[in-house]
């Protein structure tokens, strides 16, 4: 659902006083995508619903919270950096030993955003795999479309581009556009993008290697976690591996998962290998 | 931890200044390549030095240059800050010797992502 024009205008006009910060006409994907968490904590059924209760009944505890969502925490290149180090030295190559027949891998971003993840992993993957003659395929998934355009589009400003990208790999795989930054081709066909709400079927998606479920369990409810996570389990081939975000965990959720400790990362397996 | 700023604008090496103090750093400040390199000469030598690419007298690219040629100041870690983005300028900057580069305006967190990319955030701060 998008965001409509009075929920947007009263966001923008809230973030203004608060934090000096102006949100421009064009922005909606970004208010939208920082607001989903907090809509979906607050049981609303979309953004503007939730924006638009705020509004008629003025909360200042959620006001703080929207102008928080959108004044910080921009999403990152290799968000955190510890994981897709786990990723490249442990899991990676992990994959080469068991996938060496197929020569195949196929990755699922299940909270893409803007197309950071995706594209980090699809970096990831250039020297270890692709030089190497394997192929891989990247789903980045996002309940938001207005995301998934700019996802798709993989063109990036500045601030963003500033944001956990080490220089080397900038000036590797982005080309600069006017003031903005384009992912090269080579990178952009490894990912594909797609809408999904994870409390759908995820039976078009396939069946993955790797799944990145970073930072999203945390906004749903514990029976809707159990749900989330029993299903990925269905979609990942035996011996996959599973990234959470630094907050979330399966204990007390799914215990049908081993965790292994890479460095001080977590990564989920599901027990017994998993089912295909 | 030690970091030299290097900028000919007071106002920025404040800015920049401020925020490594913030997360811990003692701070040592230059206006240009020619003056940084005099602190170089002087004191023990900084974890980091971050460097603006235009300044009068010395530039940033002749100072990290000058730094790359020294071997006894290979240890320094070297960040271009500046309003320089175009890609050949970041690739020139890469091939002197910078280890990162950060374009400004700059948010503080992307400075600390950039410091936590050198493995030069101090214990017990964020990124």
């Amino acid at each position: 659902m998008a965001l409509t024009t009075t929920a947007f205008d009263w966001v923008c006009t809230l973030v203004r006083k608060e934090s000096a910060i102006v949100l421009e006409a064009g922005k909606e994907y970004l208010v939208e995508s920082r607001l989903v968490p907090l809509a979906r904590a607050a049981g609303a059924s979309d953004v503007s619903a939730y924006v638009d209760g705020i509004r008629l009944r003025p909360d200042r505890r959620a006001q703080t919270a929207i102008v928080e969502a959108l004044t910080t925490n921009e999403t990152s290149w290799f968000r955190d950096g510890a994981p897709f180090t786990a990723f490249s030295t442990s899991v990676i190559p992990a994959l080469k030993q068991a996938r060496a027949t197929t020569r195949s891998l196929r990755i699922w971003s299940a909270a893409s955003s803007t197309g950071q993840e995706p594209y980090s992993l699809a970096i990831s993957l250039q020297d270890s795999l692709i030089a190497e003659g394997w192929r891989a395929e990247i789903i980045g998934t996002d309940l938001s479309n207005e995301v998934l355009e700019k996802a798709k589009a993989g063109r990036y400003s500045q601030l963003e581009m500033n944001r956990g990208l080490p220089a080397p790999l900038l000036v590797r795989h982005f080309t600069r556009v006017g003031t903005q930054w384009q992912v090269n081709d080579d990178i952009k066909k490894m990912v594909r993008f797609q809408q999904l709400n994870l409390t759908n079927s995820y039976a078009a998606l396939g069946q993955f290697d790797v799944v990145f479920l970073r930072n999203v369990l945390i906004y749903f409810d514990l029976e809707t976690k159990r749900d989330i996570l029993s299903r990925v389990r269905k979609v990942l081939k035996p011996g996959g591996y599973m990234f959470l975000g630094g907050a979330e965990t399966t204990l007390g959720v799914d215990e049908n998962w081993d965790r292994e400790l890479i460095g001080r990362v977590s990564v989920h397996r599901p027990k017994n290998g998993g089912q295909a | 931890m030690r970091a030299l700023v290097v900028d000919d604008s007071r106002a920025m090496r404040k800015i920049i200044a401020g925020a490594l103090r913030k997360l811990g750093y003692e701070t040592v400040e230059a206006a240009d390549g020619a003056e940084a390199l005099k602190v170089l000469e002087s004191g023990p030598l900084p974890d980091l030095a971050t460097v603006d690419w235009n300044m009068p007298v010395m530039d940033g690219l002749t100072f990290v240059t000058q730094v790359r040629a020294n071997r006894d100041y290979r240890a320094l870690t070297l960040m271009m800050v500046t309003t320089e983005a175009e890609h050949g300028q970041i690739v020139r900057a890469l091939a002197a010797g910078a280890h990162e580069y950060l374009i400004k305006p700059f948010t503080v967190e992307s400075l600390e992502e950039k410091l936590s990319l050198l493995g030069l955030l101090p214990e017990g701060a964020q990124a």
